[in-house]
């Protein structure tokens, strides 16, 4: 039995933002509230003064990029779900552009056995819309649901073809499967590195045109209401999508919309010096975009924050400008940046929170995101105050490409509980 | 010429004050004299090694690098993409970190990704001189632009500078620009809205649709190569058009100043954005534009491996 005596308890899925206990025993919690644990006694109990500290739900990261099977060099599922576990997330799901794409029962079963023998996170799936993220022949959707996937998305590419994705949105929706799309005209984008716009104009980079994403959520929106499929809007990073999403959102369609902490915290002014660690898909927009973004997060038209955790090593990094690798590490810098969120006034820490757990997991149907008495055990302890370096050594994750490496950040993941299990405590909190 | 130079490296325009761009151009004027001499030689860079690091095809920046360095009597070597090991595919930092371990004085690059030579400056101990990157910068050439520009008109202050072309692909253009606008000119682009960079006007730059406006009261007409293959981008229709729209001839040159000067960075495609007779013209300084670049990068590397050099740091 573990006490952890006297948090911030935030549980936005049930309303929860008080000083508490909370009491876990066989994986579950059992008791939850105010004084919950006094009177109790005996020698199974450990307890953790969590005074100062936010208990939360566990977080639920709906896009990680975990690299196994295929590219184990940049990340596997052992550092992948040890690197979610130091950042706090519980659950995460991992993107089908594996090597070879998940896009079969096989694969989809090999990732979940894997998982459950290295610890760490838990660890759900999308399989793929269309076999080898190519978009032309759907998958066989019955099969990766029967064994574990929970959702369909070609992320890394986005599915062209109309017909294909209305053939998708059609059949995902026969088995209730959620189909996060990566929106991308790749027509528009051709050769591009980064946002179109003043900044790539001065450093003479091709730019992308957040009409690029604009188009294919206006066409997929049509979709989803011609379908009636769980459409998912993956790192929406434009204002006219946001005001698309917001639009379709006020029409009652099952629509949702996942942002990353990267476009919520930067502009594409973070390029300048070609810096590759800010070279991402979708690219970091301009402050319009980002002020539309955070808005959107505030009211709710984006449900979720998601990392899109793209780890990539010096081989697709430390290289020309336009030959780099797209993506940003993001499990573990996830608390230290998006904290700041919080502090300068831009959301709530409540709705912070939610849109770490109880968010993700009902856009994803997926259990937990709560802590309520007879709820599995998965939490995280935050110190928002801690002040750190983010260290490339320290990290879990086999790679270290974030625009945030050996920068300071305050507000650490001090522990994480996976069904009633401490998965991960800072070194530095250990008794 | 005693003031130390402030920088290491040149990478772009953009680095550089109105000061340091007067004082490579001072330093140009004193090295123009010596490519007349009939011994064209000056033992300032001895004992000094230059590498000419070439990623694109260039005949004239590589040639003008490579004797403006052997002007200076500096050792001079040339590597160009087909002769050297990145046909085997060796990374740009590995090149770059074995060039390093032959203890060159300067790295000349020119690269097809913009920020190339930004990159290569980051982890190497000796000056690096950006030939070219992308659609990013090419300071030589908007520095010998202006010491030509200096020469025939006596000033570079307060002029008005149209430059016409394929802007949005041309790195000449976006170093010009930040090099004019130090100097208080008015720069316009004038081409097809599909030449033109997105967000131009960032650039502090007048954006014209049409050629005759552009040209009004301009004192200096720059004229930007059109290459063929944006027909198959779908950025233009057929050169045809373009030549009757935005090309320099005697026709549309009538709304210029008589005394407006031509420019061109070359190679020319004559007959679609320049007409021979415009190019061949007392009007025209293109072949000015070619003697000053020699002399304009002596002087370049004079500044960084001279003696009125920052001595180059070496880790």
């Amino acid at each position: 039995m573990w006490i952890l005596r006297g948090g911030r308890v935030l549980d936005p899925k049930n309303g929860v933002d008080e000083e508490a206990d909370v009491v876990v025993e066989d994986g579950r919690v059992v008791r939850v509230g105010r004084g919950a644990a006094e009177g109790l006694k005996g020698e199974a109990i450990r307890e953790l003064d969590c005074s100062g500290c936010w208990v939360t739900p566990g977080f639920v990261d709906l896009h990680v990029h975990l690299r196994e099977p295929g590219q184990e060099y940049k990340e596997d599922l052992a550092s992948g779900l040890a690197a979610a576990a130091a950042g706090g997330f519980t659950t995460v799901c991992a993107m089908a552009n594996t090597r070879p794409v998940n896009d079969r029962r096989s694969i989809t079963e090999a990732m979940l056995a894997r998982a459950r023998e290295v610890g760490g996170a838990r660890l759900h799936v999308f399989g793929a819309i269309t076999k080898g993220c190519e978009g032309r022949e759907l998958t066989e959707m019955a099969d990766l649901r029967e064994a574990g996937a929970f959702g369909v998305s070609d992320d890394g590419v986005c599915v062209r073809s109309a017909a294909v994705m209305r053939r998708a949105l059609e059949y995902a929706r026969t088995f209730d499967l959620l189909v996060s799309q990566h929106c991308e005209e790749h027509e528009l984008t051709a050769g591009a590195s980064m946002n179109e716009g003043p900044v790539a104009t001065r450093l003479g980079l091709r730019g992308w045109p957040r009409e690029a994403e604009d188009i294919i959520v206006a066409r997929d929106l049509i979709l989803a209401e011609m379908t009636g499929a769980r459409y998912h809007v993956a790192h929406i990073s434009s204002r006219g999508a946001v005001r698309l999403v917001r639009e379709a959102k006020a029409r009652g369609l099952p629509v949702t919309a996942e942002v990353t902490p990267h476009h919520l915290l930067l502009t594409d002014e973070a390029v300048v010096g070609y810096r590759t660690f800010c070279k991402v898909n979708p690219p970091l927009r301009a402050e319009e975009d980002v002020e539309a973004v955070r808005e959107a997060l505030r009211d709710g038209t984006i449900d979720c924050i998601a990392t899109d955790h793209a780890p990539h090593t010096s081989l697709e990094k430390d290289c020309e400008f336009d030959q780099a690798a797209f993506g940003i590490n993001g499990l573990e810098p996830a608390v230290g940046t998006l904290l700041g969120l919080v502090r300068d006034g831009h959301l709530s820490a409540a709705r912070l929170v939610e849109s770490l757990t109880a968010s993700p997991t009902r856009v994803g149907k997926l259990d937990g995101g709560g802590l309520a008495v007879g709820d599995v055990a998965d939490l995280t302890v935050i110190d928002p105050e801690r002040r750190w370096t983010l260290r490339a050594k320290d990290l879990r994750s086999k790679s270290h490409n974030t625009p945030w490496i050996d920068q300071e950040l305050t507000g650490a993941v001090t522990r994480t509980m996976v069904g009633g299990a401490w998965v991960y405590e800072r070194p530095d909190e250990r008794a | 010429m005693s003031r130390p130079f402030r920088h290491r490296h040149l990478l772009g325009i953009d680095a550089l004050d109105a000061r340091d761009v007067i004082q490579i151009l001072d330093a140009a004027e004193a090295f123009f004299e010596v490519s007349r001499r009939p011994v064209r030689k000056v033992p300032t860079l001895r004992g000094k090694t230059v590498i000419n690091l070439f990623y694109e095809a260039s005949t004239r920046t590589r040639t003008s690098f490579e004797l403006a360095g052997k002007r200076l009597s500096a050792d001079v070597v040339n590597i160009s993409t087909s002769a050297s090991s990145v046909t085997k595919g060796e990374t740009l930092l590995d090149t770059a970190r074995t060039l390093e371990a032959m203890h060159p004085d300067v790295v000349v690059i020119r690269h097809s990704a913009s920020g190339a030579p930004h990159f290569v400056a980051d982890r190497l101990g000796c000056s690096v001189v950006n030939a070219g990157d992308g659609q990013h910068e090419h300071p030589t050439q908007a520095l010998l632009d202006a010491f030509t520009i200096r020469r025939r008109l006596g000033t570079l202050q307060n002029l008005t500078v149209t430059i016409c072309g394929d802007v949005a692909h041309s790195r000449v253009a976006r170093s010009n620009a930040a090099l004019l606008s130090l100097f208080g000119c008015t720069v316009r682009f004038v081409a097809p809205r599909t030449l033109l960079p997105p967000a131009a006007s960032s650039l502090g730059v007048e954006v014209y649709d049409r050629l005759e406006p552009a040209l009004e009261g301009a004192n200096v007409v720059m004229v930007l190569r059109i290459q063929r293959e944006r027909l198959a981008g779908a950025l233009l229709p057929s050169l045809r058009e373009y030549s009757r729209t935005f090309g320099i001839g005697p026709r549309t040159l009538a709304a210029a100043p008589a005394d407006a000067i031509i420019m061109h960075p070359g190679p020319m495609n004559r007959g679609v954005e320049i007409d021979p007779t415009v190019a061949d013209s007392e009007r025209s300084v293109v072949l000015d534009q070619v003697e000053a670049g020699v002399a304009v990068r002596m002087a370049v590397l004079y500044q960084l491996a001279g003696e009125a050099g920052a001595a180059p740091v070496r880790a």
